[in-house]
């Protein structure tokens, strides 16, 4: 095959994180959009607008999500199986709240009746507020590490619960998530709107921008105390994939050692940094579209920086460390690999050029007028 | 040990949502074809009543998308949340057409739906008419990936297993591309699908038109929803025809359930039209058949015989045996991955690997397993006759009564006279839902027909669920049920409101009901 088993798998990795990033920024912006809606909106026509600037593109952009699962799913297919399954309640919770946007969007404006559009609204913040919440909770439990085992046969067992996920430094990693997400949002809705929903975002990008930083900067600062996992056997990065062949140690600071020992990978922090500062002072100036560029770049390193601290871990188990899930052992055959990389080259490239388009054909403010005159049509 | 309360639950969940899903489905793909060619002929003649056939018909297409996607994530996430054990197996293969129905299908089909509606204003005639095709285009390739990864299923072909990894691995990925089964249901299902779509229109038209109300919008959707509803009716049968012998050569399970065939008949078989079955003495107590045809669809000649139930059960059973050995050697193995003679064991045995897992229903160890449990094994490989039997004639039936119905509304298109035709208005009203229950069927057919396995041969359903509890279960199934039913009161009430109102809803001003603002 043409690229080797140990780079196709550290590309995977890279790959994963290209379509969970991707989400954050363009799923993640209508989410943000959705969960400031009943707030910037203070009466019908301000909410229409506001569910018109992303009217056009929220189904597109939720198919971030849709192939990231699926990318999971046929790259690190042990992966999906025991996260999904682990985290029963908190992905029906996802689930359930992600069926609030495609009949919200499309259903709400299609009656004219106040109490049916304001339960579509809170139904459409419902859709964006609660996956970004849940995804950072998740992650601020992969940082924990989670109770699970395998039996012999590779069958996955997890025996925590639902309220266990809600620690404190999980929840600490939600806000995170969230405030990234409407931070995000907010400033893509300056950047398609004027007036008072103009001015209120403006407001919410400072608010949710600060509460990201601050956040960011506590969960770093804890992190130093978690207990992190490190891989104590030696590794073969070529060997077919088998999570139960090595040994974990599990210490306090692991998750520190990728900045220690290869110290360019300080930069993703940094990123992180500058990119959400960046986005806060172009917004405040009112540069908008500069503004959501360098948000999308804070996004980057933000998630980023959760998977450079714990690589080469996907899953680290609390129960079975050994057991864990890493880059190397949870992985597709080379085979498929190789297939899901090129489809990717091929694909996303096209994928972007068409989404960039529709965004340019459907660009420019969305007023209160042009809400009145496509009544029938607009959402 | 896996309960069986968790894994009945868990197929109870998988098939109320996905046959949910499977509402909504069959109608975008059929519907935005119907799209296509009516923006054409608006791009072609200029003519504005076109236009606003397909931004309705667009309208009513659109309140069901939505709940396509919505019930269609469900399916995303429930291979991982309620089949994990599946998902690790056979993920390394199953994986792969799913990511790519997103990559290559999915994107496109979402993208170019939100400028199908709010694109008008703003592109060119052809750009539209062009961003109607990309939607169609996406939709349909979508059904094809999916079917792919769902052929693959009852046909498990360019793969192999591992027992380092513990799975199946992908070892030709253009044999699961071109997997036969998954061509047959590919074209089957979006022929299906054109069918619904076509019905539809025609059925809320001979309403407008009974009516006499919106008439010359409802007599051109009606002419339009007649032409491609009987040329897509004939597809459905003719490919489905098509399904039937693929169906026989990798599946000859589903054929001898689906067709209450107990002995294996000389060649070629009679198709039995109705027969009553009796499961307890695996016989049918009466029948009516037709001679010659079954041995013809299934097998494509006169001379081939198709097994019969214990012809099949028997076989199994050797295989189950072959299975045992698998098994005890993968332990083997899997405990030391040095021991050479149970990897040459394994080897050896390894085609019935799937057979011998199908008793962990019933033991954890192998070394357990009596004559007694063999011949179960055995005889689980056979799915249920009776529900499979009058499953596949209700949609044969319905299949073919729709079709007689378009082959009559286009003859009366031609002929001009349709409009002032009540009794076939009526029928075409009265056939709405048709398509649905013969979809429904067919999926059913497909799905439960393929029991006691998730992968045919391979790996047995009572093995693929998660470990969850069943309270877990419970409480999923619930919340699934009261936002589905939710769910289907917003939607039917929307799409009657639409409906009803008709083409008035656009608000141009040039049709009744012009005054309700939407």
């Amino acid at each position: 095959m043409i690229i080797d088993y140990p780079t196709l798998k550290l590309i995977w990795w890279l790959l994963v994180g290209v379509l969970l990033i991707g989400f954050a920024i363009m799923d993640g912006h209508d989410m943000g959009v959705g969960t400031l809606l009943p707030f910037v909106g203070k009466n019908d026509v301000e909410r229409r607008v506001i569910i018109n600037t992303v009217g056009p593109h929220w189904d597109g952009n939720q198919v971030w999500f849709v192939t990231g699962g699926g990318a999971i799913f046929a790259a690190w297919p042990l992966v999906y199986a025991t996260a999904f399954s682990g985290f029963y309640w908190a992905m029906l919770a996802v689930l359930w709240a992600l069926f609030f946007r495609p009949v919200g969007f499309d259903y709400r404006s299609k009656i004219d009746n106040p109490s049916w559009r304001s339960t579509w609204d809170w139904g459409l913040f419902v859709g964006g507020a609660v996956p970004p919440l849940i995804f950072g909770v998740a992650f601020g439990n992969l940082l924990q590490g989670v109770p699970f085992h395998f039996d012999n046969n590779l069958m996955s067992y997890y025996t925590g619960s639902f309220w266990g996920l809600l620690n404190p430094f999980a929840l600490l990693c939600g806000v995170v998530s969230t405030a990234m997400i409407t931070f995000h949002g907010a400033i893509y809705l300056m950047h398609r709107t004027e007036g008072d929903i103009y001015r209120r975002s403006r407001v919410a990008v400072m608010l949710f921008g600060a509460l990201l930083l601050i956040g960011f900067s506590l969960a770093g600062v804890w992190l130093q105390w978690i207990p992190g996992y490190a891989i104590s056997s030696v590794i073969d990065p070529a060997a077919l994939p088998d999570p139960l062949a090595k040994q974990v140690v599990r210490e306090a600071g692991a998750w520190m050692h990728n900045y220690q020992t290869q110290p360019a990978t300080l930069a993703v922090p940094i990123l992180a940094y500058l990119g959400i500062i960046a986005a806060l002072l172009l917004a405040a100036k009112g540069r908008t579209l500069a503004a959501f560029v360098a948000s999308s770049i804070g996004i980057t390193g933000v998630i980023g920086t959760a998977g450079v601290s714990m690589f080469p871990f996907i899953l680290p188990s609390s129960t079975a460390p050994n057991a864990s899930l890493t880059v190397w052992d949870s992985v597709s055959s080379h085979l498929t690999l190789t297939i899901m990389f090129f489809a990717t080259l091929i694909f996303m490239p096209i994928i972007i050029a068409y989404t960039s388009w529709a965004y340019k054909v459907m660009s420019g403010k969305v007023t209160a007028a042009y809400v009145r005159e496509n009544s029938h049509s607009a959402y | 040990m896996i309960s069986e309360q968790l894994v009945d639950l868990s197929r109870l969940q998988f098939a109320a949502t996905a046959m949910y899903h499977f509402l909504f489905v069959p109608l975008t793909i059929g519907m935005t074809w119907i799209l296509v060619i009516m923006e054409s002929v608006y791009v072609m003649t200029g003519l504005p009543i076109y236009k606003d056939m397909t931004r309705f018909w667009g309208k009513l297409f659109g309140i069901n998308f939505a709940l396509g996607v919505t019930t269609g994530l469900t399916l995303e996430f429930q291979f991982g949340t309620n089949w994990a054990y599946y998902s690790h197996y056979v993920g390394d293969i199953f994986g792969a057409p799913l990511a790519i129905e997103g990559l290559m299908a999915f994107f496109l089909e979402s993208t170019f739906i939100g400028l199908f509606f709010f694109g008008w204003n703003r592109l060119s005639r052809k750009q539209h008419l062009l961003v109607t095709l990309m939607m169609a285009v996406g939709t349909n390739l979508s059904a094809l990936w999916i079917l792919i990864a769902n052929g693959w299923m009852q046909n498990p072909v360019g793969a192999a297993f591992s027992a380092t990894t513990m799975r199946m691995e992908m070892v030709d990925f253009w044999a699961v591309v071109f997997n036969p089964d998954a061509q047959a249901k590919f074209v089957h299902t979006v022929s299906a699908g054109y069918v619904t779509g076509a019905m539809f229109v025609l059925s809320i038209s001979a309403w407008y038109l009974l009516r006499g109300r919106d008439v010359a919008f409802a007599k051109r959707s009606f002419r339009i929803a007649a032409a491609f509803g009987l040329a897509s009716a004939l597809s459905v049968i003719v490919l489905g025809d098509e399904s039937g012998y693929t169906i026989g050569e990798a599946q000859q399970t589903k054929m001898a359930a689906m067709e209450a065939m107990w002995e294996t008949e000389p060649a070629p078989a009679g198709l039995k039209l109705i027969a009553g079955i009796n499961e307890a003495e695996m016989k049918n107590d009466w029948e009516i058949e037709i001679p010659w045809v079954l041995g013809l669809i299934g097998t494509r000649s006169l001379d081939k015989q198709l097994p019969g139930i214990k012809e099949i059960i028997a076989h199994n059973r050797e295989r189950v045996l072959s299975g045992i050995e698998a098994v005890k050697a993968l332990d083997r193995v899997r405990s030391n991955p040095q021991d050479a003679a149970a990897k040459a064991t394994l080897l050896e045995h390894q085609p019935d690997l799937g057979f011998g897992l199908l008793l962990r229903k019933y033991v954890t160890s192998m070394d357990e397993v009596t004559p007694e449990l063999i011949d179960r094994a055995a005889a689980d490989t056979i799915p249920r006759v009776t529900p499979l039997f009058w499953g596949f004639r209700l949609m044969v039936a319905l299949g073919f009564a729709m079709a007689a119905l378009f082959a009559l509304a286009l003859w009366y298109s031609i002929k001009g006279s349709f409009a002032t035709k009540p009794w076939l208005l009526r029928w075409a009203l009265w056939s709405l839902t048709m398509p649905w229950i013969a979809c429904e069927m067919g999926w059913f057919v497909a799905e439960y027909g393929r029991q006691p396995w998730t992968i045919y041969g391979v790996l047995p359903t009572h093995l693929s669920v998660s470990t969850l509890s069943v309270e877990s279960l419970y409480g999923s199934l619930a919340g699934f049920i009261g936002f589905y039913t939710l769910l289907l009161i917003v939607e039917m009430y929307l799409m009657v409101k639409f409906a009803r109102q008709g083409p008035g809803s656009l608000g141009t001003g040039r049709y009744l009901n012009e005054t309700a603002h939407a």
